[in-house]
C-alpha cells in the first residue's frame, strides 16, 4: 500500500482569489485537480487547496472557438463531439493515449498542463493547436510561452482556448504497450503553415520552428521536400536516451513519424 | 471526520481521515470486492463507478466524495451475473481478482456504447489489468454479454 501523502489541512474555496491567495502563502501547499499525479508525487502538503467549487468543469464552444475549463477531464473533452472534429481529432486522439478511461475520468486537462510532463502527449498537440493559457494572475499566456517557462508559474490555471481554424492534423504516440509513456510522440498541424511538434524526446515538447518553417516556404511538398524537413528536424530537435529508448532509435522514430505525418496533412 | 456517501443506493456515513483515498475508506467499511492493487492508478482493480463513471479509487480523496454515488459490483449484481455467465462459458477468468472491475467498466460500456466493436472493447478496457487470461476469451464474453437484450 502506498502511504498516503501527509495533509496538514483540506480545504475546497468557492472564490479563485482565496485560492489564489492560499497557494501564495507557502510552497508547502498545493492545488489538487483530479489528483491521480499528486498522488504519487507528493509526500506532504501543509495546506491541500481543491478546485472542485470553483465551476471550471466546462467546455464551451462557438464559432470561432472552443473554451475549456481547467477542471474538465480528460475522458469529456476526448468525447466531445466538437473537439473531435478539431484538426482532425488529434486532442481526442492524444487524450485517448493516456492510460486507460479510469484514470481519464478523474484527471484534467489543468492538471496535465500545470504538471509539464515531459512525457506529455498533450503538451506537443495544444503546441500545434497554438493554445492559449488563461490565468489568474498572468493573464492570457501562450503555450509555446508557457512550455518554454523553466518553472510552473505559482498560478491558477483557469481555462484553455483554442482557436477552430479548420487545421488538418497528425497525432501518433510511439510506446511499449498502451499503459507506458511515449517513448516519442509527434503532433502537426498544417493549414496554411505547418506546426510541427515532438515530445517525449525523452524532454518536453517542443516545436520544430526551423522545419515548419522550411516547409512554409517551398511551394509544393514531395518526397525531396519531405527529405530535407526531416533533415532539418533532426539538427533542430533534440533526442536523448533513457530507459524507454535510446538518443539512436529515437532519431530513427523520428524521421519515420515526421515523413509519415507530414504527408498525412498535405494529402 | 465525517462523509456522506450513497453506496449502491444506500445512503452511508463513514469516519474518514483527510488523507484516506476511497478505496481505503470502501475495504474498511467492508466492500472487499474493491480491489487493492498497483495503488498508483495503473492497473484499475480498484475501480468503481463515481457518479456512473468508472474511475480507480485508490487515487480518489474520499474527502472530495461527499454526497457522491458510488457503485460497487455488488449495485450492479443482476448485469454482473449476465457477465459471469458469458466469462464461464468462455473459461474467460481464472483467480478472479480482476473481475469486480472488469464487471462494472464492461457495465458503465454498456450504457455508453452497447454497440461496441472490437476494438471498442479493446480501448475501453485498456485501464483493467488482467494478469491471468490473453483477454480473447474475455473481450468475446463482453460482446456477448453488449448482444444481450436489455
Ligand atoms: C500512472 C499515470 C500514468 C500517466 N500516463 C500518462 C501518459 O502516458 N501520457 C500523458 O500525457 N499523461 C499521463 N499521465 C498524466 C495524467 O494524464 C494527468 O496529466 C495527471 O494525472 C495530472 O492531472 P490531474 O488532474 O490528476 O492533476 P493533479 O495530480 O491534481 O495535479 C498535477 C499538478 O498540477 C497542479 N495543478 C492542477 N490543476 C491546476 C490548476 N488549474 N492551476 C494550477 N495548478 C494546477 C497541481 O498542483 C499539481 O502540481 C499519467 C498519470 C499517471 C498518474
Amino acid at each position: 500500500m502506498i502511504k498516503g501523502m501527509e495533509i496538514k489541512e483540506y480545504i475546497a474555496p468557492k472564490t479563485i482569489s482565496e485560492t489564489y491567495s492560499l497557494l501564495s502563502e507557502s510552497k508547502s501547499n498545493k492545488v489538487i485537480a483530479g489528483g491521480a499525479w499528486i498522488k504519487i508525487s507528493f509526500k506532504h502538503v501543509d495546506k491541500l487547496i481543491s478546485l472542485d467549487n470553483l465551476a471550471l468543469d466546462y467546455i464551451k464552444e462557438d464559432n470561432e472557438s472552443f473554451v475549456i475549463g481547467a477542471m474538465t477531464t480528460l475522458r469529456a473533452i476526448e468525447t466531445h463531439g466538437g473537439l473531435k472534429q478539431l484538426a482532425s481529432g488529434i486532442l481526442s486522439q492524444a487524450i485517448g493515449s493516456v492510460m486507460g478511461i479510469n484514470i481519464r475520468n478523474i484527471a484534467t486537462i489543468g492538471g496535465s498542463i500545470m504538471g509539464k510532463f515531459a512525457f506529455s502527449d498533450l503538451l506537443g498537440v495544444l503546441l500545434v493547436l497554438d493554445a492559449k493559457l488563461v490565468f489568474f494572475k498572468a493573464g492570457d499566456v501562450s503555450i509555446y510561452d508557457f512550455v518554454e517557462m523553466t518553472k510552473v508559474p505559482e498560478d491558477i490555471l483557469l481555462e484553455i482556448k483554442l482557436k477552430k481554424d479548420n487545421l488538418k492534423g497528425y497525432f501518433k504516440k510511439i510506446s511499449k504497450t498502451h499503459l507506458d509513456f511515449a517513448i516519442l510522440n509527434i503532433a502537426i498541424t498544417k493549414r496554411d503553415n505547418f506546426k510541427i511538434a515532438v515530445g517525449s524526446r525523452p524532454n518536453i515538447a517542443k516545436l520544430a520552428i526551423d522545419t515548419a518553417n522550411y516547409l512554409n516556404s517551398q511551394k509544393t511538398i514531395d518526397e525531396e521536400t519531405i527529405e530535407n524537413a526531416v533533415e532539418i528536424a533532426g539538427n533542430e530537435i533534440k533526442l536523448g536516451d533513457n530507459l524507454r529508448g535510446s538518443k539512436e532509435y529515437r532519431e530513427v522514430l523520428m524521421k519515420t513519424y515526421l515523413k509519415r505525418g507530414i504527408r498525412e496533412v498535405v494529402k | 471526520m465525517k462523509i456522506n456517501l450513497k453506496v449502491n443506493g444506500i445512503d452511508k456515513t463513514f469516519l474518514i481521515q483527510k488523507n484516506e483515498y476511497l478505496l481505503d475508506v470502501l475495504r474498511r467499511n467492508d466492500y472487499p470486492s474493491v480491489r487493492r492493487g498497483c495503488d498508483n492508478t495503473s492497473c484499475g482493480v480498484c475501480t468503481v463507478l463515481l457518479d456512473g463513471k468508472p474511475v480507480p479509487s485508490c487515487s480518489v480523496l474520499a474527502i472530495r466524495c461527499e454526497n457522491k454515488i458510488i457503485t460497487t459490483v455488488e449495485g450492479i449484481e443482476k448485469e454482473a451475473e449476465k457477465l459471469a455467465k458469458h466469462f464461464g462459458e468462455l473459461g474467460a477468468d481464472q483467480c478472479g481478482f480482476c473481475n469486480p472491475s472488469m464487471a462494472l467498466t464492461v457495465y458503465s460500456l454498456k450504457l455508453e456504447n452497447k454497440e461496441a466493436n472490437e476494438e471498442e472493447i479493446k480501448n475501453y478496457l485498456v485501464g483493467n489489468l488482467c494478469r491471468c487470461t490473453g483477454y480473447v476469451a474475455q473481450h468475446e464474453a463482453i460482446k456477448r454479454y453488449l448482444g444481450d437484450e436489455s
